[in-house]
């Protein structure tokens, strides 16, 4: 079964100048770190998975809610968002195969335009955010000048169209329809409306906080390939960040259609 | 394989003159090492630390429970004491005690690896657990948290005004390190097994931690995302726990025993590795039933994760819910029994020798016995119904793991203390703290599981004015005290014999594993050469006996 191979401990000089002193060769570092990255993100799949089960318990228990408070996301906004990240998945991708070819000039350009797209995506979230706090729509009391009022637009005058989905919602809550008084109608339905600007804040948010991690590793990943650290034998660095970038892509791809194009339906009248 | 030489027989015994603890003595040598038997001594030293910090609020548990009535500190008080209790001994003492200390220091010697595949992540890990478990010190330092190791919410989310967010933030981070240590056995049981050293010769020390980092890996993430919505709530002021926005409270109980229930075969797992091998070498024999016992490991963590409910029968779950969670918790007994009754058949018949070590893992099969099949009775609703919140719910855990974690975790660090150290530790004393471990245990332990019979509630610091109630918490406090003695020996003998110990030998138990051959203590490199694997595990009976059928033998 096993050659009678007796290796010495050290490496002999003709190893890969990246070849750790645990390793016994380049193609076992490799593979190591590739499993490690892909276990590393099954963990990232389970942390994520929990307020995944969170927002499907919640979404089947207040559809009306959920759709109606969808509607109140930007969408375009949200699509921009998703181009956006879609395309610094194929930079991120392309920067792989430079790396795989050897070619550090289109490597760092694609790591520069990778970050790029990235902080695209953070600043647009950024404007995103902010409508929510200057609408008071972001949940509870973070913002004790603001704290999170559903009704916010109505109350301050202004003109806001009616959405359907909540219509929709209170037609089958009959409680919940106004009755005509001064006091507020439906307030637990702003709650559970609340309830998903919570979620959206948690999703988002937690997601928002890859990206920059991600982009934190991707400035060390273009600093490494301008030192020309990379070459055909040894990139799996940029591997490894690319498995991650386009991780944190995914999660965005299930999140916009879940947080934003609930109402959609609703809009078309499809209820 | 065992030669005279490697056993220490007849040869005088001399230290190694290079060896991973005098490579260099600086602190920085240690608090940046990337070696991996330096961070298990780090882990070792840490989680000591926080074991005596558990345990000195164990003790003001018991004291109040001398007496019926809550007479030495208030309840309020009482419910810190608990609380912090739990979470210190759970948290940073038994999620890491075995896989973070012996497994990090064994895992690469058993495999035939010269380092983790991870070094860099293995010590980061360390300082992981470290700042976490300084969150949960200012917790406790600034006043304490009482809403018990469970965080159930709502009442850890809106209503308890003591230190929640300190101690949340520790536990969160805390859960990284054990993530990261997951991550990094099973990269390294993968990637840098010895040439030869096929899944079916790995020893089950090793197949037990390649379970463990399984549930490592798989369920923390969860504990640390409903940890982190508890935080956010906490910041919020709502959340998605909050029934006034139509949250579910019950959701963090599903959330958070999807992990605590798992955690419980993290920290069982890694302790049933450690009996295996003391098993085998005590009674000179191969396991029975080798890749059942592996395999059951495997079945013990993925069954782990389907038995959840079985804490919630009472929290309103649907009673559906509860029968299929029933029914599976039965299930996970099959690969627990497994693992006992083959433990059994290996003594049998095996030559035997009562070294500590030997003491410690007898213990466990006892314990762990007890521990299981009350674990049954608390796994049948209706029973359930009657004792959960019990002190018999606290006597059955405690079992677990008291009686079989930390048995195994004691019984362990004897066995390969002189790898570890390069010293033997003194025999007579260890057998000795051995048996006060045993005797404090039961007395502790096994009256709570008949005042909870009777419906002693836990988590209560006054109980009626009971003769017999006050008889059997008088005993379990008299328990606790002599098992408390019989913990502070270890304490005193181990780093006795540091200095004055007898220098051991390569092999002082003619044990088989790969971590036998090389010297004690072992070099930074593990091993002078890569070593080559012929042989089958756990060959304690002569090899010219084994008859092997259709099998080509290597030639070497």
């Amino acid at each position: 079964m096993a050659e009678a191979v007796h290796t010495t401990m050290e490496h002999p000089a003709s190893a890969h100048a990246a070849l750790q002193h645990h390793f016994e060769n380049m193609e076992q570092q490799r593979e190591a770190g590739t499993l490690g990255m892909w276990i590393f993100l099954v963990t990232e799949i389970m942390f994520f998975g929990g307020m995944f089960m969170a927002y499907i318990l919640y979404r089947s228990y207040n559809a009306d809610a959920f759709a109606a408070a969808s509607n109140r996301l930007n969408v375009t906004m949200g699509f921009i968002n998703t181009i956006v990240l879609i395309c610094s998945s194929l930079t991120m991708a392309l920067a792989v195969y430079y790396s795989q070819v050897g070619k550090r000039k289109m490597i760092v350009v694609m790591l520069i335009l990778t970050m790029m797209l990235g902080t695209t995506f953070l600043v647009v979230k950024a404007f995103e955010y902010y409508d929510k706090y200057e609408k008071s729509e972001i949940p509870g009391r973070l913002f004790p000048s603001r704290p999170f009022n559903w009704y916010a637009e109505e109350e301050h005058g202004k003109q806001v169209t009616q959405e359907p989905a909540r219509d929709a919602a209170t037609e089958r809550n009959p409680q919940a329809v106004p009755t005509g008084q001064e006091q507020k109608p439906d307030a637990s339905f702003a709650s559970r409306a609340e309830m998903f600007f919570f979620i959206y804040f948690a999703m988002t948010g937690i997601h928002a906080l890859h990206m920059v991690i991600g982009i934190g590793m991707l400035i060390v990943l273009t600093i490494m390939a301008w030192r020309d650290r990379f070459s055909p034998e040894y990139h799996s660095p940029v591997e490894l960040g690319g498995l991650y970038w386009h991780f944190v892509d995914i999660v965005w791809i299930f999140l916009f259609p879940l947080l934003y194009l609930l109402g959609a339906h609703g809009i078309s009248g499809g209820h | 394989m065992i030669d005279a030489a490697s056993m220490g027989g007849d040869l005088p015994v001399v230290p190694p003159k290079d060896n991973y603890i005098n490579r260099a003595y600086s602190i920085k040598s240690w608090l940046l090492t990337k070696d991996h038997k330096r961070i298990a001594i780090l882990y070792l030293i840490t989680i000591t630390f926080f074991f005596f910090l558990g345990g000195a609020f164990a003790v003001m548990i018991r004291l109040e429970l001398l007496t019926p009535a809550s007479d030495l500190v208030q309840p309020e008080t009482y419910n810190k004491f608990f609380t912090m209790h739990g979470v210190v001994m759970i948290f940073l003492f038994l999620i890491p005690s075995v896989p973070a200390t012996l497994g990090n220091f064994l895992v690469p010697l058993m495999i035939g690896a010269k380092d983790l595949a991870f070094p860099k992540i293995n010590l980061l890990s360390w300082y992981i657990l470290v700042i976490g478990g300084i969150f949960i010190l200012y917790a406790v330092v600034a006043g304490g948290v009482d809403t018990g190791w469970t965080f159930y919410t709502p009442y850890s989310s809106t209503y308890s005004n003591t230190y929640v967010m300190a101690a949340a933030i520790g536990v969160f981070i805390t859960g990284f390190s054990s993530i990261l240590t997951g991550l990094n056995f099973i990269v390294t049981i993968h990637t840098m097994r010895a040439p030869g050293m096929t899944w079916y010769r790995l020893p089950l020390f090793i197949w037990s931690h390649y379970a463990t980092s399984l549930i490592m890996v798989l369920g923390t993430p969860v504990v640390a995302v409903t940890i982190l919505l508890v935080g956010l709530e906490r910041v919020f002021r709502v959340g998605i726990f909050d029934p006034a926005i139509g949250g579910d409270p019950i959701l963090f109980q599903h959330l958070f025993w999807f992990y605590s229930h798992p955690a419980v075969y993290i920290m069982l797992l890694p302790g049933m590795g450690v009996i295996s091998e003391l098993i085998t070498a005590f009674s000179r024999k191969n396991m029975f039933g080798y890749k059942f016992v592996a395999y059951a490991s495997l079945g013990i963590a993925i069954y782990g994760f389907l038995v959840w409910g079985h804490h919630m029968f009472t929290s309103g779950q649907s009673i559906y819910g509860s029968l299929v969670f029933s029914f599976l918790t039965y299930f996970v007994a099959i690969p627990s029994a497994i693992k006992v009754f083959n433990w059994t058949a290996t003594l049998y018949r095996g030559s035997i020798s009562y070294d500590t070590p030997m003491l410690y893992a007898l213990g466990f099969i006892g314990f762990f016995l007890i521990g299981g099949t009350t674990g049954l009775f608390l796994a049948a609703i209706g029973l359930d119904i009657h004792v959960h919140d019990t002190y018999f719910v606290v006597a059955h855990f405690h079992y677990i793991m008291v009686g079989g974690t930390v048995m195994a975790y004691l019984g362990g660090l004897h066995y390969w203390w002189p790898k570890l150290t390069g010293r033997m530790y003194p025999e007579g004393w260890a057998r000795l703290s051995a048996l006060i471990i045993f005797v404090g245990f039961n007395l502790t332990f096994f009256p709570q599981f008949v005042v909870g019979y009777m419906g002693m509630p836990r988590r209560y610091a006054a109980y009626p004015d009971d003769p017999v109630w006050q008889m059997l918490n008088v005993l379990s406090t008299a328990g606790a005290s002599i098992l408390g003695a019989g913990y502070l020996l270890p304490m005193v003998y181990l780093p006795w014999s540091m200095r004055y110990g007898k220098y051991a030998p390569s092999n002082p138990w003619g044990a088989t594993g790969l971590e036998w051959q090389t010297t004690s203590p072992p070099p930074t490199e593990n091993f002078e050469e890569t070593p080559v694997v012929t042989w089958e595990p756990y060959e304690y009976r002569p090899r010219e006996e084994k008859v092997v059928v259709n099998k080509i033998l290597p030639t070497d």
